[in-house]
């Protein structure tokens, strides 16, 4: 496993570009496809918001991005000082719901399961770490 | 992101372009609530020229059709393509919301 790219900045919404650029460029660095890449920038996007979404307000702290390449596939290891979030706790949205029952939100989550090859959480004292890892082909839906 | 409209007979076509993420997604929310407002029920999407959508702009079109649901107004779309046909899918849009090909077929829809 080779570090590939890193990243550290406040949790905040204004940095979600610089975020995705950094783990965009490397992902294309290590020559995965411009599919997959778009599949890392989505997952990406649904687990900082989140981030952003529960760090403390008025103190966000910093989110700790590292990606990493081994065998055939790429690791992104997200780590923030937030509350304890776990989203693989999260139950799935029931998505025959209609409309008007729908809840707004709630897909974020479901998204980063169904797109990552493999989406692990644990929780260290006081940190939230994240680790999502995208094989090279394209995972079929 | 980019937003433009043309009135048509039976409904407004939106051409949204560009991303719909966390960022540009409460610019489109905002545009159709305005319109909404501003008395127009029925909306034709076209999403031909957007690139990338992220459930932001999943949550604002489910907060715009909630809405317009309460105005007994509508909202189609036309044009998915590549990735935001597939974050459609997997969300399960497809079956919540009407998609057609064509401008033209989800115009006759109204």
């Amino acid at each position: 496993m080779t570090v590939i790219g890193h990243i550290k900045l406040p949790a905040v919404l204004e940095n979600l570009m610089a975020i995705t650029a950094c783990v965009t460029t490397a992902a294309a660095a290590a020559g995965f496809s411009a599919r997959r890449i778009g599949d890392m920038e989505l997952v990406l996007e649904e687990s900082v918001t989140n981030v952003f979404k529960y760090a403390s307000p008025g103190n966000p702290g910093e989110i700790d991005i590292t990606c990493t390449l081994g065998e055939g596939e790429f690791t992104i290891e997200i780590r923030d000082p937030g509350r304890e979030f776990d989203i693989t706790k999260l139950p799935d949205p029931d998505l025959g719901q209609h409309i008007s029952e729908r809840p707004i939100g709630g897909l974020g989550a479901y998204i980063i399961k169904r797109i990552s090859d493999d989406v692990s959480y644990r929780r260290l004292p006081g940190l939230n770490i994240l680790t999502l890892v995208f094989k090279r082909e394209f995972k079929k839906q | 992101m980019n937003i433009s409209t043309k009135k048509e007979a039976s409904a407004l076509l939106v051409t949204v372009a560009g991303r719909m993420d966390a960022v540009t997604a409460p610019e489109f929310e905002k545009s159709i609530l305005d319109f909404i407002a501003q008395g127009e029920r029925n909306f034709l999407i076209n999403l031909s020229g957007l690139e990338y959508i992220s459930s932001a702009g999943l949550r604002s079109i489910l907060a715009s059709a909630k809405r317009l649901k309460e105005q007994n107004g509508k909202l189609v779309f036309s044009g998915l393509q590549g990735h935001v046909k597939e974050v459609f899918s997997i969300s399960g849009f497809h079956g919540i919301f009407k998609i057609y090909d064509s401008d033209a077929e989800g115009l006759k829809g109204f």
